[in-house]
């Protein structure tokens, strides 16, 4: 029995007074975003994403074929009635090709958009019932969405092999313009499932905001059709500048200028943190009034 | 202090209530955009009649308390009492109006079984899904997946999704992810109403093993015999405040006896309470004095006194006592079991009794839970636990008579004459 009892040694230290791990007081006026404790909970954040991915196509036949199924449809509808009656302009492209892949980057972002947006108001019982950063469920479903872009994605690389158009080099910049659309979603989302939570109105507007928002972003129309002098205030829309960068990207069609890009990245950001500052303000009372 | 857990301090938490004619629980916007011109209003009209009809509910007022690594508490009080609060403020899911918690170590808490299961999910993505809302890493899970099947008994079943499950599974599958929680301090819920005797048994057996194993448990339920067993300390709260601490069986005694006019104490779904009212509960000697302790040789009269406001013929009385150790039914009787109903059709103040003879129930502690029903009608009251009192030795013909058995009446002995044939054994 040679050996140091380690506990004992460390009895036998002088005491330190131990810091609490936690401080449980009222808090007032703006939250800070709390980074590391985000970190902490990464492995709830992946399990969520994984609830979500699992869940939506569950007891289905198709399963993951309704994801490409709905856009197709809508981009036959609209190909009809935009491209071949009202014969709208397509930056050269087959309408279909170009009407599909603006879908594809408004549907990540619709999509997004709503399921963060009513996330909250789904999981009440989790934020009546357990602690965890809130950021997390609106977060988690943003991120689902993620697996429908990539299957729409290879359904638009699939198409554009059809129509023989190849992707240029300027693929290579279209994480940038999808991290644009996950900015502004899950800001714009934050807003609406913080507001959801107090009043369920939010819950109804949003489906009729996301059906204006569409019609008001160049998805069955190319910005080119936007008079000059409208353009600026155009490019106020983020998701004009997102969804003529995927275009811009992926097709290699319009004319992408920097000043529509500087203002999509200042909107996004400031729609991302002013969600995000919002949530962690108003947070704290979700238990109390989900 | 170097070995505190929690040290609460002056800790209080409100709630406005609105009193809406319609009751509607959400607010809409235009609501809140009809009412803000009155409110502005209202703020240079000081003297105006109150507007609206809110009032502030102290749901916790000025709370102080410390709890010491290692220590099971418990939390005992009505309902409303601010328990559920209490344990919703130390586990962040609210926050505090005023004051401060200080919490040492990481902390989990169970505020219901299987809280986050998704009934499309099989059981074990279920596991992995409950067990990181309850905030354990993937890492822990997988470590302690085998446990964990194994406790819920569920091997076969894993991979169907959990809407397929008997409720009895689907508890104990959600128990046994929050039993394998390791945090330092646990905070739990009144869990253990859940699921069959021999599975609450087994989660008893289970808390048992975690306060055992040095962690810091605080433990809320109305369930006062599990309290008594399980925790060193009580803390009984009243009306949002803490109206004493003190070892738990002491504790949970002084708590029982208390209760006696609470008509409102145990409201369970489907209870009505319009048609009688228990106004008194007491446990009485042959003398007539009030105690919560019995000799064994004593008889018990256990006396209800009620207000009845309507005329009931089918009324039904019913009284069930449990041993406090391990919470077992030792005796149920109703006032029909003689045929003759003391309740029916009687209206107004009235006491109803009860007497169990001497030599019934042998030495221990005992919970006594009252019940007005009618059969194949509704429950009308239901207070579980209410009393608690318990049964000493006494000293009879020189000898100590403890055993231990469940009940020890004394039966009758007799000389008799031999039986047996003694010419063809």
């Amino acid at each position: 029995m040679g050996a140091i009892n380690i506990e004992e040694v460390i009895s036998l230290a002088p005491e330190q007074p131990r810091l609490p791990t936690v401080i449980i007081k009222p808090t007032k006026g703006w939250a800070a975003l709390n980074l590391r404790e985000l970190w902490r909970y990464r492995d709830l954040l992946s399990i969520l994403i994984e609830r979500d991915i699992k869940l939506r196509y569950k007891q289905t036949a198709l399963g993951i074929v309704w994801v490409v199924l709905q856009p197709l449809i809508a981009a036959l509808i609209f190909a009809a009635i935009f491209g071949r009656l009202a014969k709208l302009p397509s930056d050269g492209m087959p309408y279909l090709l170009f009407v599909f892949c603006g879908l594809t980057a408004w549907n990540y972002f619709s999509q997004a958009l709503q399921r963060a947006g009513n996330s909250l108001v789904s999981n009440a019982q989790l934020v009546s019932k357990i602690y965890f950063p809130r950021l997390l469920i609106p977060l988690a479903h943003t991120l689902a969405v993620l697996v429908d872009f990539v299957v729409m994605l290879l359904v638009l690389f699939v198409m554009m092999a059809i129509y023989h158009v190849a992707p240029s080099i300027r693929i290579l910049a279209l994480p940038v313009f999808l991290l644009l659309a996950t900015l502004t979603a899950t800001g714009v989302a934050l807003w609406f499932s913080a507001l959801g939570v107090k009043y369920r109105d939010f819950m109804y507007a949003l489906p009729f905001l996301v059906q204006v928002w569409m019609y008001a972003s160049p998805v069955v129309y190319p910005m080119s059709l936007i008079p000059a002098r409208w353009q600026l205030w155009f490019a106020l829309n983020p998701a004009t500048g997102f969804i003529e960068g995927f275009r811009w990207s992926v097709l290699g069609t319009g004319a992408f200028d920097q000043r529509l890009l500087l203002i999509t990245i200042a909107v996004s950001i400031l729609s991302f943190l002013s969600g995000t500052f919002f949530f962690r303000r108003v947070e704290r009372s979700f238990a109390d009034v989900i | 202090m170097s070995n505190l857990a929690i040290s609460v301090e002056h800790l209080s938490k409100s709630y406005r209530i609105a009193h809406q004619a319609n009751g509607a629980r959400y607010k809409t916007l235009r609501e809140d955009l009809m009412q803000m011109p009155k409110r502005i209003l209202s703020r240079f009209q000081r003297f105006s009649s109150p507007l609206s009809s809110s009032e502030t509910f102290w749901a916790l007022k000025d709370i102080s308390f410390e709890v010491k690594q290692g220590e099971v508490v418990g939390i005992i009080g009505r309902n409303g009492a601010g328990k559920s609060t209490l344990l919703k403020i130390l586990s962040r899911i609210t926050e505090p109006t005023s004051g401060q918690a200080k919490i040492y170590g990481r902390v989990g808490s169970l505020l219901e079984v299987g809280t986050g299961f998704h009934p499309e999910l099989t059981g074990r993505e279920n596991i992995f899904l409950n067990g990181a809302i309850l905030g354990m890493s993937r890492a822990e899970i997988r470590a302690r997946f085998d446990e964990i099947v194994a406790f819920a008994e569920i091997e076969k079943f894993l991979d169907t999704p959990v809407k397929r499950y008997s409720s009895g599974m689907y508890v104990r599958l959600a128990f046994a992810v929050a039993a394998h929680l390791d945090p330092e301090i646990l905070l739990v819920d009144e869990v253990l109403a859940v699921g069959d005797a021999e599975f609450q048994k087994k989660c008893l057996g289970k808390m048992k093993d975690i306060s055992q194993g040095g962690r810091t448990v605080v433990f809320v339920s109305h369930n006062l015999a599990a309290v008594s067993s399980l925790c060193e300390t009580a803390i009984w709260l009243a009306q949002g405040k803490v109206s004493s601490i003190g070892l738990a069986p002491a504790q949970v005694a002084n708590y029982a006896s208390h209760f006696l006019s609470l008509p409102t104490a145990k409201k369970t779904a489907g209870i009505t309470e319009e048609a009688i009212e228990i106004a008194h509960v007491s446990l009485r000697a042959p003398s007539g004095e009030l105690r919560t302790s019995f000799d064994q040789f004593e008889p018990i009269t256990i006396h209800i006194d009620v207000d009845c406001k309507t005329a009931r013929p089918q009324l039904r009385f019913v009284i069930r006592i449990r041993s406090t150790g391990d919470d077992t039914v030792i005796l149920e009787t109703t006032d029909w079991d003689l045929g003759s109903p003391v309740g029916k059709n009687r209206v107004g103040s009235y006491g109803v009794e009860c007497s169990l003879p001497e030599n019934l129930l042998s030495v221990g502690t005992y919970m006594l839970s009252i019940g007005i029903d009618e059969p194949r009608g509704p429950v009308h009251i239901l207070l579980e636990n209410v009393l608690s009192f318990v049964v000493t030795a006494a000293v009879h013909a020189g000898e100590l008579s403890e055993r231990n058995t469940i009940i020890s009446p004394c039966q009758k002995w007799m000389l008799a004459p031999y039986s047996v044939d003694q010419k063809n054994p």
